[in-house]
Order: structure tokens, then C-alpha cells, then sequence
């Protein structure tokens, strides 16, 4: 054994956390630890890319290396932390404003090239820090502050986005299922070429009482029911696949990573050597 | 991770300084080791139902459990 455990990778000065009572984003932060902690990787070993947002906040409260950018650009600098030092695992921690809606063009673009890390998208269906607006992950006729009425627009879906773009590992669970969450980033940090774990998360400050229960025990309660295993979710009928989300590992590839192909195309003498 | 037999001493702790009252350990421990007090802070009432499952520690988004195997 390592050693490690979740603390391990705390700043523990900066606790207790400014995310609201009850809020998703803590429950992922602790299994994000436990996973680290599992795969027996030194803090320093690790960098950890956030964004903007609720969730991007979570790199003040860790002990691993981190990158603080600028809003929906933490793949962008992840890709360039990643590539200046490829031995690093490289994690990029972002909320469903920072991933798809400011930030949906480098989103595709690091699944399409398969650059080697790991991205854990926080989807709590709204932008929770700046006052509960819409994102673009916000399911159509979801009530934000910004669409009172609930919006006239359907949301991304993030693992469908990431699978077309290329993504060699994917997969989606909820922060109610705390145990498989942490099994589940283990295997996506573990996996080469671009790896996504959506979350899907409760905000029980906006989303959650806008549209199910400000209650946090009551949303977790409604995610536990909306996901489905995804061999469950494919012999549903349309109309009951609209009221749930398929969650469970959905994609697992082994489609080279870009670092692998550069070499191979532009080094042909050291990847021959399989140097790393 | 070995996780002890059922029949284990468990000591739970709850930090107060980091509980934020959200009321997830009491809502979803199936062994009914948690009560409510009248302002939502949650009270170690039958730590010896117990059966460290671990779900409480690893869902408080505030790190505030702490489960100790004491025998
Ligand atoms: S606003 Fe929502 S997402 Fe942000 S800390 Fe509060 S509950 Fe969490």
C-alpha cells in the first residue's frame, strides 16, 4: 500500500469549502481523492486543470499541482500541460458551463485528437455560481433563473458529444452512486487517449428548486431514479428513454492517443525503441 | 481495502465545524445511526447498528465523518 489516502491530496487549510449544503461537487471532489488515493499516485505527480465555476473551484481545496484558467479553457491548457510533460496525469475538472457551453469547442477537439487525460464534468444542468442560468446542458422546459418559464432548448448530451468526437473511454453516473463514481474515475485515469466521466450532479440551490426539491437528500433521491444501467436504458421505450439518463461505462476504446501517433508520424526512430 | 466483517465496533465522529446540516447521512443510512436535532444537525444516536457500509463517509460533501473500527 501507498499510504495514501483521500487526504492526501486536501489542502486542508482551505476547508470547509464555499459549495452550498448539500451540493454535488463535494461528494465528487472526495471520490476524485479516493480514486487518486487507489491508484497510489503521488500529489505532486498529479496536476489538476479547473475552469470557472462552482466546481472549478475545486482545485483551492486540493494538495495535487493545479491550474487555475480562464473559463471554458481547461482542456486547452490541460492539452498543453499534458503534452509539455507527458508523464504527469493531467485531470481536468469542469463543471457543464465550463465543458460544452463556453467551452464546446475544445471539448470535441480533445476527444477527436485523444489526447491522454481525463476530464470530469460536473453536470448539475445549470450555472450554479453566477446565479442558476441555463447552460447548454439544461434539458428542454427546465426552469433556470434565466428561463423561468423552462427553456425553449434542448441540452447537450455530453458522453453522445464526446463518443462522436472520438473520446477513447466514456462514461456516465451520478454523484448519488459514490462508490462506482470513484471506480469509475480509477478506470478513466487509468485508460489512454481522451477519458470522460460525466456526473451527473445535484444543485439543490437552482436547479433543484426550480425544478425537483431544494432538499439535498430529495435530489439525490431523483438522480438515483433517473439513471439507468445502460443495458436497462436500451430496452426502454422512447418515451421512458426521454425521463432517464443511461449511466455505466458506454464507451471503452483503444484507439492510439495523440502523443503516440505524433511520435509514431514525426519521432520513427524513438517510438520504434517504445520509448514513452 | 479489507473491508471488517459486520459484527465490528464502529466509532462515528462528525466534525461540526465542517457539517453544513444537508442532512444526506441521515437520509440515506439504511441502519438508522443518524437522528436529527430540531436545527438539522445530525447526532450519532446508535452508532452500534453500524454495519460500515462506509456510504455516509464517502457521500458527505463536507468530509465531516469520520468512521474508526474500533474492535
Ligand atoms: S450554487 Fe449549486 S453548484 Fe454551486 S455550490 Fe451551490 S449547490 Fe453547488
Amino acid at each position: 500500500m501507498s499510504g495514501y489516502t483521500f487526504k492526501s491530496y486536501l489542502e486542508k487549510s482551505q476547508l470547509p469549502h464555499m459549495w452550498c449544503p448539500g451540493c454535488g461537487d463535494g461528494i465528487i471532489l472526495r471520490a476524485y481523492t479516493e480514486a487518486l488515493a487507489e491508484l497510489c499516485l503521488a500529489p505532486q505527480e498529479v496536476v489538476t486543470v479547473t475552469g470557472i465555476g462552482c466546481w472549478g473551484k475545486a482545485d483551492d481545496y486540493l494538495g495535487t499541482h493545479a491550474f487555475h484558467g480562464t473559463h471554458g479553457r481547461a482542456l486547452a491548457f490541460a492539452t498543453g500541460i499534458k503534452l509539455g510533460n507527458p508523464d504527469l496525469t493531467v485531470v481536468a475538472l469542469m463543471g457543464d458551463g465550463d465543458a460544452v457551453t463556453i467551452g464546446g469547442n475544445h471539448f470535441i477537439h480533445a476527444a477527436r485528437r485523444n489526447i491522454n487525460l481525463t476530464a470530469i464534468v460536473t453536470n448539475n444542468y445549470n450555472y450554479g455560481m453566477t446565479g442558476g442560468q441555463y447552460s447548454a446542458t439544461t434539458p428542454l422546459e427546465g426552469k433556470t433563473t434565466t428561463s423561468p418559464n423552462g427553456t425553449a432548448e434542448p441540452g447537450f448530451d455530453l458522453c453522445f458529444l464526446a463518443e462522436a468526437a472520438g473520446a477513447n473511454f466514456v462514461a456516465r453516473t451520478t454523484c448519488y452512486h459514490a462508490v462506482a463514481l470513484k471506480n469509475m474515475i480509477k478506470e478513466a485515469i487509468s485508460h489512454q487517449g481522451f477519458s470522460l466521466v460525466e456526473v451527473v450532479s445535484s444543485c439543490p440551490t437552482y436547479f433543484g428548486r426550480f425544478n425537483v426539491h431544494p432538499s439535498p437528500v430529495k435530489m439525490l433521491n431523483w438522480l438515483k431514479d433517473k439513471a439507468v444501467p445502460v443495458q436497462k436504458y436500451r430496452e426502454m421505450s422512447a418515451a421512458e428513454q426521454a425521463e432517464h439518463f443511461a449511466v455505466s461505462t458506454l464507451v471503452n476504446k483503444n484507439r492510439p492517443d495523440f502523443y503516440t501517433t505524433y511520435k509514431r508520424i514525426n519521432r520513427p526512430d524513438q517510438s520504434a525503441k517504445g520509448e514513452e | 481495502m479489507n473491508r471488517p466483517p459486520i459484527q465490528k465496533t464502529v466509532r462515528i465522529s462528525i466534525d461540526s465545524r465542517s457539517c453544513k446540516k444537508c442532512g444526506i447521512c441521515y437520509g440515506f443510512c439504511s441502519q438508522n445511526v443518524f437522528t436529527l436535532a430540531r436545527d438539522g444537525t445530525p447526532e450519532v444516536t446508535n452508532p452500534s447498528n453500524c454495519t460500515y457500509c462506509r456510504l455516509c463517509d464517502l457521500r458527505c460533501p463536507d468530509f465531516a465523518i469520520t468512521l474508526e473500527v474500533i474492535s
